[in-house]
């Protein structure tokens, strides 16, 4: 058979390579080998402080070489010339069929295990590598240069240095599309990585900030003995007051929205388009306005009070409640319901007995995430409940405070010891958020776990 | 041979002046498929000719789309998909370290069985979407577009209405377009998954006749379900079975299209095509 | 009756008029709809509520301003009567939009992470970090903003400022950076990232995969196949979802309170000390307000609300052809 060996880039081919011309993968790690070798300098006389002539040199000559030795090793070879004529004259002859040649080792069930890919080829890390240190590299100069002082700036600089980098190293080595490939993979990463710490650095500030004033005193005293300068105190009064009006909120608003879904999803009556885009509407409606409406309606007649709160809040949590409750739902599959009709059972009894049983899990978590919100918000409850800080239990009698409310007053204020008291409390706020949400997850997945089991 | 490391960087021609690449065989060695830690294919070797078309049957589930979407890597897109055993182009090991699976798939074509145009681009642009999106280059995108609509059968049914969009086709012109949408990138072996199971009876017979034609330039490997379509199509054919319920698939027999229906070696074969099962 | 087929002609053909079966509630289950149908009308009743309440309670402000200068004019002063929210209305567009920016390509970047390129273990980890992030309250936001964010922003906008001069809204001219329109654009940007990234994974998980796999099995690389199916097909998702958090920033009242103090005259140079904010401003100037200046503050929450809500509308038509189309 006359067909020509296929090869892959191997070393020991280059010597048949055709005479090559200069072209960009030779300039490029040229320059990159200057760059890096500069760069490297000025890293040690100035920043490093290393005044030592013979030392710098060797160091600089040393990244000299091993930049173009990297550049040597990663890059590939050119494809051989193809003769056409050849090629096409070529006879073919199909051998026999099944298996192609004897396996080195004998197959047998027990050795056949997944082939094991790495993730990353020791290319791809050689010019991630390459591509940092350069990045590195040039950020320091521009440090150097212009005396910037801020870290975040310096990190700002070597990110986009070694994304240039990276980009160009990769579409040296095999095309554009592959280069914006990488890059953009690296973008993604980044913002993944750079959303989650923001998380994770906003739940880990608040922790350290507020813990060490975390004690039992925070739920058994409240503020009305002591002053800006006193210590001790607690939150008492607010958690009482969260409790309170997140409590009548969530009893009133919760059979409501389900009887809203209920009704704009099983009966889908005439009214059901305009309450399904008030519903819309009202969900946009900003926490500050739900405040002044119930100041407006209820305040101003009655003063300030929890219950105030608990309407604003319902306000806010209705149509929130009403729309999850809708998608839950949904989910409840029609086979059910017309499994029930076929029974004789009347509509009412095929919701209350079939429908809403199924679903319970599903609206439990709805709820749960509707009371999530609910227990941060404070514009509204400057206008209705107004805050103080004495312990109300009374939600109809008086302004009451709660934990938003507390936190907000004492960070605003300059004393230290205010600040926190402040912080212990946006903890607790975090905590009550966290396990609410940590039900409402756990709920849903011990649901989907028993659903899953039963179909 | 022009190595499989090629940057990307070749131009399409059309097919009288370009020499560079062609059919080639393709074959697996003792190849395995697992889903996460379940098996679904053991110990498949094969070798599928160039310019031939070889069918992959037998009853559904026993992992012939899994072999197929092996061949040109869109197995591994599926999270906790994994292989063992060698697949090899012309020799050259695909699975290899050093090569993309980007580029694997510019010389391993697909076409899917449901038909999916896609519905933002006119005829046309669909035609040469491969190109667009693996960025090569063509000096006459006028030409290439007729000659792979007319190699794919469709040209005298589209060439008024190349700007119309590619929804408006019915479902046998909406897959001959797929055809030749896969044939602009110039694949060495065209990879075919129940092309016609979703046609009516007047496309699929037209499709056959597309792809009876094309095997003269590609390499073609179609899995079917469809005996008859076998024995109309293909010179050689593999029979892929699974044992039991559990069990991962495996090549029962394979061989001549014509010797595997007249006389099977395999009696499980025989029992297949003469309909004991399906 | 006669099964007699051969007699036909005898019975009198039944005319094929089609009419719709009604089955008319009744007992327990009239009572259900009606109670059902009560409880829908709460929403109805509140929206009415809001409306005929706080447009009686904004009038003696409207009227004292004037409606035109009301909207057209930045000035408050309550002692002659001269409210002019125009200013505030700007300023709270402006910190909007810079939220957008940053929430914008952040979320659907997020979201293409979550589907595309995160090991597939991490998928509901992440949507669990990404739901978090909504739920926690935006006093947390405002208070870690001013205490740990704003000062490693500082530089940033320094540097900005001094480098791209050229653009008039990032000059500065010796004014404090601290408590600016930036910043509070970047608290508000990470609140409503998880609303647009919500949105756009919705959307983009119903991208069909035959259209992905098909790109990929051209050739395509990653990155080829989310930008040519997946983000052509997302589109009107992603404007929806700018959309949608564009009205929840525009109302964000906390947060935006604690690190700037609202002013009336409108500040384009972004980068600078003082901003403009509805909602901040009436949380903050409503509790020592009289009379006459408590019904401005009304009319100008009246103000953002129809503004949220013009925004959420547009938004959810947007969205609604989206899925309508699939």
């Amino acid at each position: 058979m006359s067909k020509t060996e296929p090869t892959l880039a191997k070393r020991s081919s280059r010597a048949a390579a055709p005479e090559r011309t200069l072209d960009t993968r030779d300039v490029l790690p040229a320059i990159a080998a200057v760059t890096g070798a500069i760069c490297v300098a000025t890293l040690s006389w100035a920043t490093l402080g290393w005044h030592s002539v013979p030392g710098v040199t060797i160091v600089t000559l040393a990244v000299f070489v091993a930049i173009l030795t990297a550049a040597e090793f990663v890059r590939e070879e050119p494809p051989p010339t193809v003769d056409v004529a050849a090629v096409e004259r070529e006879e073919l002859t199909p051998p026999p069929l099944t298996v192609v040649r004897e396996p080195e080792e004998a197959w047998s069930p027990e050795t056949d295990r997944p082939r094991r890919r790495r993730a990353f080829r020791g290319v791809d890390l050689a010019e991630g590598l390459v591509a940092a240190l350069s990045g590195l590299a040039v950020a320091e100069l521009v440090r150097v240069v212009i005396r910037m002082q801020s870290l975040v700036g310096f990190a700002i600089w070597w990110y986009a240095a070694f994304l240039v980098a990276y980009f160009l190293l990769v579409r040296d080595r095999s095309n554009v599309e592959a280069a914006v490939d990488r890059v953009i993979t690296v973008l993604v990463w980044s913002v993944g990585l750079l959303v989650t710490s923001v998380l994770v650095w906003m739940v880990a500030f608040v922790v350290a900030k507020g813990l060490p004033r975390l004690s039992w005193h925070f739920f058994t005293e409240d503020l009305s003995t002591v002053g800006p300068l006193t210590p001790g105190g607690g939150g008492k009064h607010a958690l009482i007051g969260t409790l309170e009006q997140v409590g009548i909120a969530t009893i009133m608003v919760v059979p409501i929205a389900i009887l809203t879904a209920v009704y704009l999803h099983e009966i889908n009556g005439r009214l059901a388009r305009p309450i399904r885009f008030i519903t819309d509407a009202l969900s946009g409606l900003p926490s500050i306005v739900a405040g002044l409406l119930i100041f407006t309606v209820v305040v101003q007649g009655h003063g300030f009070s929890g219950f105030a709160a608990a309407l604003a809040l319902g306000v806010l949590m209705l149509p929130t409640v009403t729309r999850a409750s809708e998608e839950i739902l949904r989910t409840v599959p029609d086979t059910l319901r017309e499994g029930s009709l076929a029974l004789g059972a009347p509509r009412w009894r095929l919701v209350r007995s079939v429908v809403l049983p199924t679903a319970v899990a599903g609206l439990v978590t709805a709820a749960i995430l509707g009371i999530a919100r609910a227990i941060g918000e404070t514009a509204p409850m400057l206008l209705t409940a107004f805050g103080s800080d004495t312990t109300n239990t009374s939600p109809t009698n008086g302004p009451q405070s709660d934990l938003p409310l507390m936190v907000w007053k004492l960070i605003r204020e300059p004393v230290d010891a205010q600040q926190q008291r402040a912080w212990t409390g946006a903890l607790v706020l975090v905590m009550f958020v966290f396990l609410l949400f940590v039900a409402a997850r756990y709920i849903a997945g011990r649901n989907e776990r028993r659903l899953r089991r039963a179909s | 041979m022009t190595a499989l490391t090629t940057p990307n960087t070749r131009p399409i021609t059309t097919a009288a002046a370009d020499g560079t690449l062609h059919a080639a065989p393709i074959a697996t060695t003792d190849l395995s498929a697992w889903f996460g830690k379940r098996k679904v294919l053991e110990r498949c070797s094969l070798r599928m000719e160039q310019r031939q078309v070889t069918a992959l049957i037998g009853p559904s589930g026993c992992g012939k789309s899994t072999f197929l979407r092996i061949l040109n890597r869109l197995h591994e897109v599926v999270a906790g998909a994994q292989i063992s055993g060698r697949v090899e182009l012309d020799g050259v090991d695909i699975y290899g370290n050093d090569l993309s699976a980007t580029e694997i798939r510019t010389r391993i074509g697909m076409v899917f069985q449901k038909p999916n145009p896609f519905p933002a681009m006119s005829i046309g642009e669909n035609v040469l979407a491969g190109l667009k999106l693996s960025r090569r280059t063509t000096s006459d995108k006028d030409a290439l577009v007729e000659e792979c609509l007319v190699r794919a059968g469709l040209w005298s049914e589209v060439k008024d209405r190349l700007k119309e969009g590619g929804m408006t086709l019915s479902g046998g012109q909406q897959q001959r377009l797929c055809i030749a949408r896969a044939l602009a990138v110039r694949p060495q072996v065209l990879l075919l998954d129940e092309p016609c199971s979703a046609l009516d009876p007047i496309s699929t017979r037209v499709v056959e006749e597309t792809v009876r034609e094309l095997a003269s330039d590609v390499t073609i490997v179609i899995v079917t379900h469809n005996m008859q379509q076998a024995a109309r199509v293909s010179e050689r054919c593999a029979f892929f079975l699974v044992e039991e319920f559990g069990e991962p698939g495996r090549i029962v027999e394979a061989g001549e299209t014509k010797k595997m229906f007249d006389s099977p070696e395999d009696e499980r074969t025989l029992a297949y095509v003469t309909g004991a099962f399906g | 009756m006669s099964v007699d087929s051969g007699n036909m002609a005898a019975t009198p053909a039944l005319d094929d008029v089609p009419f719709t079966p009604v089955d008319r509630p009744t007992g327990a289950d009239r009572t259900y709809v009606w109670v059902t149908t009560a409880a829908a009308s709460v929403s109805l009743i509140i929206v009415s509520a809001t409306t005929i309440f706080l447009v009686d309670k904004a009038r003696p402000a409207l009227a004292s301003a004037g409606i035109w200068a009301f909207f057209s004019t930045s000035v408050w002063n309550p002692t002659v009567g001269r409210f002019g929210v125009l200013g505030l209305l700007l300023g709270t567009m402006i910190i909007a939009t810079i939220a957008m920016v940053i929430a914008v390509p952040g979320g659907v970047g997020m979201a293409l992470f979550i589907n595309e390129y995160a090991p597939a273990r991490l998928k509901r980890p992440l949507t669990s970090v990404i739901d978090l992030l909504a739920a926690l309250p935006s006093l947390l936001f405002g208070m870690w903003a001013f205490f740990a964010l704003q000062k490693h922003l500082i530089p940033a906008a320094r540097f900005i400022a001094a480098r791209l001069a050229v653009v008039p809204f990032l000059r500065q001219q010796d004014q404090a950076l601290t408590g600016s329109s930036f910043i509070a654009g970047v608290v508000v940007a990470i609140m409503v990232l998880p609303i647009v990234t919500s949105v756009t994974r919705d959307v983009m998980a119903q991208v069909p995969r035959g259209q992905c796999e098909g790109a990929l099995a051209l050739g395509s690389t990653r990155w080829g196949m989310i930008r040519s199916v997946i983000l052509p097909f997302a589109r009107n998702g992603i404007v929806g979802a700018s959309l949608l958090s564009f009205g929840r920033a525009l109302g964000e009242t906390i947060a935006v309170a604690l690190i700037l103090s609202p002013v009336i005259k409108v500040n384009w140079n972004v980068l600078t000390q003082g901003g403009g904010s509805i909602a901040a401003f009436i949380a903050i100037h409503f509790g020592e307000a009289a009379d006459l200046e408590r019904s401005a503050l009304v009319a100008a929450g009246l103000a953002l609300f129809l503004l949220t809500f013009g925004v959420n509308f547009l938004a959810r038509l947007i969205v609604m052809r989206t899925v309508g189309k699939e």
